[in-house]
C-alpha cells in the first residue's frame, strides 16, 4: 500500500512536469508571436502576460472571479470526460442556467436575504441539469450520438433564452436582461475589501467558494464513491461495465445530468456576482462553455487539476488585458492557450515515458511487480522501446 | 413559384458549405481519425481565401470566376496545412483526438483576429463580391430548372456538387477507398494486407483538411462581405451533419439539404407568405433546424454506423 502512494505521487509529479512543460512551450510561441508582430514591445507585453494577474490586488480578484464560471464548465466537460462522453454542450447548459438564475433574481424578490441567492443558484443548477438530461436520455434510449445532441441543444439553448429573456426580463434600451435584486448577487464575504487597489474592487466574490466546493465534490463522487465508480467504468468500457453489473444506461443520463447541472451553476455564479454583467440577447453561443473543454483538458480531466487550470487560464486572460497597453490585441493569450494545449496532447506521451522510467527503477528495488497505478491508463507509446516493465 | 426558386437559391447557400466540410470530415473518419477541428480548419480557410481575394481585388483587374478559384486553392492548401498538425498529434503522438482538435478551434480564430489586426488594422476582412452568377448561360434559361439550379448562384455551389460526385466513386467504387475504411473499421486488418495504416489516415486528414478550408470560404462568400473570424459554428454543424448522414456520402447530402433547408425556412419565413402570417416570434423559427434535427435523430439513431476504430490511435503493437 505504501508502495502505491509512492508511485501515485510520482504519477502526479510527472503529470505536473508535463504540464509545465507544456505551458512554457506555449509561452515560448506566444513570445514568438509577439516578437514577429512587435519586436520593441515582445519582452515587455510578456512580462505583462506572466504578471498581469498579480499586479495588484484588483487584479488577482478579478482572476478568481473570471475563473469561477470556467472552473465549472471546466468540471462539467471533465466530469463528462471521466465517464466517456464528450460534453460539447457546456455552453447551452451554462446558458440556459444563467438564464433561470437572472429571470428569478429579478422576478422573485419576495425572498428574503442571500436565501435569493442560494434559491438562483439550485434553480440554475436544475435547469443546466434538464439541459444535459436530454442529451443523457436521448444517448442512452435512442443511441443519439452525444456530441451532435449537445450541439443541437446549445442552440437551442441560445435562442430560447433569446427569446425569453424578451418575454420575462428585457431591458431593451441595451439589448440584455434586467439587473437582478442586490441579494440575488453573491455575497462578497469581505473579499472585495482585500482584493482592491485603492477605490476600485474587483468583482470577486463567494461564487469562486462555490466553484472550488464544486470541485472537491466531483472529486469526491468520482473517487470515493460506488457510484462514481460505476461511471467511471463506463467511460473506460461501456460493455465491460454492462458485463459487470452495472447499468450503463443510468450512468450515461447521470453523467449527463451532473455535467449539465454543473455548468448551469456556472451560469449562474457568472451573472450573480454584482459586476453589472447582464445576458446580452444576441446569436452567439456562451464562450464560457467552449471555454470549459481546454480548462477540462489542461487539467487532465481531473476535478483539482482543473480547479487549477481554471486559475490559470484566467490569470492568462487577465494578463493579456494588461498587455493590451503595448498595442497587442489579447487574441495573443488564445493562441498560447491553444499551443499549450496542443503541446499537453503530446505530454500524455512524456508521462509515459517517465511513468515507464519510475516503474523500471521501482521494479529494481523491489524485485517484484508493480500494481498498475489505478490513475487514467498510460498513453499508448508503440513507438517507444519498451522498458523492460513487466517481465 | 417564385418563392420556391428562392427558397431553393438560399438553401443552396447554407447546405453547400455544410455537404463540403461534412463529407471532408467523413473522410478523416472513415480512415479512423476524430476531426473535431473542421471548425477551426474552416476559420483558416476562410481567413486566408478572403484575405487573399482581398489583396487580389486591390492589386489586379482578375476575371472574378478565376480569382474565386484560385481562392479555393489557397483555403484548400492552407486548410492541408492546419490538418497536418492534427494529423501529427492524432496518427504519429497517439494523442487524445480531441485534444488537438480543440487546441485548433481554439487557436483559428484567435490567428485570424490577431493576423488581421496586425495586418490590416481591424479584425474584419472586406470583400467584393462580384462572384455571383446572376444567370449561367444557356442552362439558366431552362424552364424551371433553371431558375431553380441555375440563377443567382455561385460556382462552389457546383463545386460542392463535384466534391459529392468524387467523395462517394473515391470511397465506394476505388481502392483508395477500400482501404480507407478497412483502416477506419479494423486497421491491424488493414496492415495484415500490407496497407499503410498512418498514410492512409494522413491522407484522410489531409482531405478533410482541404475541404473544411474550402468550405470555411464557400461559407463566407455568399453570406456576406467581411470576413470577422469566425464562421458562425459551421465547422461543428458540419460535424452533426456527417454525423446525421452515418458517415456515407449520399445521406450526408441529404442530412446537409435537410439542415440548409430548416436554416432558410428559420431565416427567410418572412418572405414566405404563409408562413409570415402565423406571427410566431423570430426566435421561435430559428430553433427549428436544431429541434428538427434532434427530433429525427431520435428515430434515426438506432443503428450507428460509426467508423469502428475511429478516435483510437493505431498502434501496430496492439492486439
Amino acid at each position: 500500500m505504501k508502495q502505491k502512494s509512492r508511485l501515485l505521487e510520482k504519477e502526479g509529479f510527472s503529470n505536473f512536469m508535463a504540464s509545465l512543460l507544456a505551458i512554457l512551450c506555449g509561452l515560448a510561441i506566444g513570445f514568438v508571436v509577439l516578437l514577429v508582430a512587435d519586436p520593441v514591445h515582445a519582452f515587455p507585453g510578456l512580462l505583462a502576460i506572466l504578471t498581469g494577474g498579480l499586479s495588484d490586488l484588483r487584479n488577482l480578484g478579478q482572476v478568481l472571479y473570471a475563473a469561477t464560471p470556467i472552473i465549472l464548465t471546466g468540471l462539467s466537460v471533465g466530469f463528462a470526460n471521466k465517464t466517456g462522453l464528450f460534453n460539447i454542450g457546456a455552453s447551452g447548459q451554462f446558458i440556459v442556467g444563467a438564464y433561470v438564475a437572472v429571470l428569478i433574481g429579478v422576478r422573485c424578490t419576495f425572498i428574503p436575504g442571500p436565501l435569493l441567492w442560494l434559491t438562483c443558484l439550485l434553480a440554475a443548477t436544475l435547469a443546466g441539469a434538464l439541459w444535459g438530461l436530454l442529451p443523457g436520455v436521448l444517448k442512452a434510449l435512442c443511441n443519439v450520438n452525444e456530441v451532435i445532441a449537445c450541439i443541437m441543444m446549445n442552440y437551442i439553448g441560445m435562442y430560447a433564452v433569446n427569446f425569453l429573456i424578451q418575454l420575462t426580463v428585457f431591458d431593451s434600451l441595451k439589448n440584455q436582461s434586467l439587473p437582478v435584486a442586490e441579494n440575488a448577487n453573491a455575497p462578497k464575504l469581505g473579499m472585495d475589501l482585500i482584493f482592491r487597489s485603492g477605490m476600485t474592487a474587483s468583482s470577486v466574490n463567494a461564487g469562486i467558494l462555490i466553484a472550488v466546493l464544486a470541485g472537491i465534490a466531483v472529486y469526491y463522487v468520482i473517487e470515493k464513491t460506488k457510484f462514481g465508480y460505476e461511471l467511471k467504468a463506463c467511460g473506460y468500457s461501456r460493455d465491460a461495465a454492462r458485463y459487470a453489473g452495472i447499468n450503463e444506461k443510468r450512468g450515461i443520463i447521470w453523467s449527463m445530468v451532473i455535467a449539465g447541472a454543473l455548468s448551469g451553476l456556472g451560469g449562474a455564479c457568472l451573472y450573480l456576482a454584482g459586476a453589472g454583467k447582464s445576458i446580452e440577447v444576441l446569436d452567439t453561443l456562451a464562450a464560457e462553455g467552449f471555454n470549459g473543454i481546454p480548462v477540462a483538458l489542461l487539467g487532465l480531466n481531473h476535478p483539482i487539476g482543473i480547479i487549477f487550470s481554471g486559475l490559470f487560464v484566467a490569470y492568462l486572460n487577465q494578463g493579456g488585458f494588461n498587455m493590451q497597453i503595448y498595442g497587442f490585441a489579447p487574441q495573443v493569450i488564445d493562441i498560447i492557450i491553444s499551443v499549450v494545449i496542443y503541446f499537453a496532447a503530446f505530454s500524455l506521451l512524456l508521462r509515459g515515458i517517465v511513468e515507464r522510467v519510475v516503474k523500471k527503477k521501482a521494479h529494481a528495488q523491489t524485485a517484484q511487480t508493480e500494481p498498475a497505478p489505478d490513475g487514467p491508463p498510460p498513453a499508448p507509446g508503440a513507438d517507444q522501446p519498451k522498458g523492460g516493465d513487466e517481465t | 413559384m417564385s418563392t420556391v426558386y428562392f427558397l431553393v437559391q438560399q438553401t443552396m447557400f447554407f447546405s453547400i458549405p455544410l455537404l463540403i466540410v461534412a463529407l471532408g470530415g467523413m473522410f478523416s473518419e472513415r480512415s479512423g481519425v476524430i476531426n473535431i477541428a473542421l471548425e477551426g480548419i474552416m476559420i483558416m480557410g476562410a481567413f486566408s481565401g478572403i484575405l487573399f481575394i482581398n489583396v487580389m481585388q486591390s492589386m489586379f483587374g482578375m476575371p472574378p470566376q478565376l480569382l474565386l478559384l484560385l481562392a479555393v486553392l489557397v483555403a484548400a492548401a492552407v486548410g492541408v496545412l492546419v490538418s497536418m498538425t492534427h494529423a501529427y498529434a492524432a496518427i504519429n503522438m497517439k494523442a487524445d483526438q480531441v485534444i488537438s482538435g480543440t487546441a485548433i478551434n481554439m487557436f483559428a480564430p484567435a490567428f485570424a483576429i490577431f493576423a488581421a489586426r496586425m495586418i490590416r488594422s481591424v479584425q474584419q476582412i472586406p470583400f467584393r463580391n462580384d462572384f455571383r452568377i446572376a444567370s449561367v448561360p444557356l442552362l439558366g434559361d431552362i424552364p424551371v430548372l433553371g431558375p431553380l439550379l441555375f440563377r443567382n448562384t455561385y460556382l462552389t455551389t457546383y463545386l460542392g456538387f463535384a466534391v459529392l460526385a468524387v467523395s462517394a466513386v473515391a470511397l465506394y467504387k476505388t481502392r483508395f477507398g477500400l482501404r480507407l475504411r478497412a483502416c477506419g473499421e479494423h486497421p491491424q486488418a488493414a496492415d495484415s494486407v500490407g496497407v499503410n495504416v498512418y498514410k492512409m489516415r494522413y491522407t484522410g486528414v489531409a482531405i478533410s483538411g482541404a475541404l473544411a478550408g474550402v468550405g470555411g470560404l464557400v461559407f463566407v462568400i455568399p453570406t456576406s462581405t467581411n470576413f470577422n473570424a469566425s464562421v458562425a459554428g459551421y465547422g461543428f454543424l458540419a460535424l452533426a451533419v456527417l454525423i446525421f448522414g452515418q458517415w456515407q456520402p449520399s445521406r450526408i447530402l441529404f442530412a446537409a439539404f435537410f439542415f440548409g433547408l430548416m436554416k432558410t425556412i428559420a431565416s427567410a419565413y418572412s418572405g414566405i407568405p404563409f408562413l409570415a402570417e402565423l406571427g410566431i416570434p423570430n426566435d421561435i423559427y430559428k430553433m427549428i433546424p436544431y429541434v428538427a434535427t434532434l427530433i429525427v435523430l431520435a428515430f434515426t439513431s438506432k443503428n450507428s454506423m460509426a467508423p469502428r476504430a475511429e478516435g483510437i490511435p493505431y498502434d501496430k503493437g496492439s492486439r
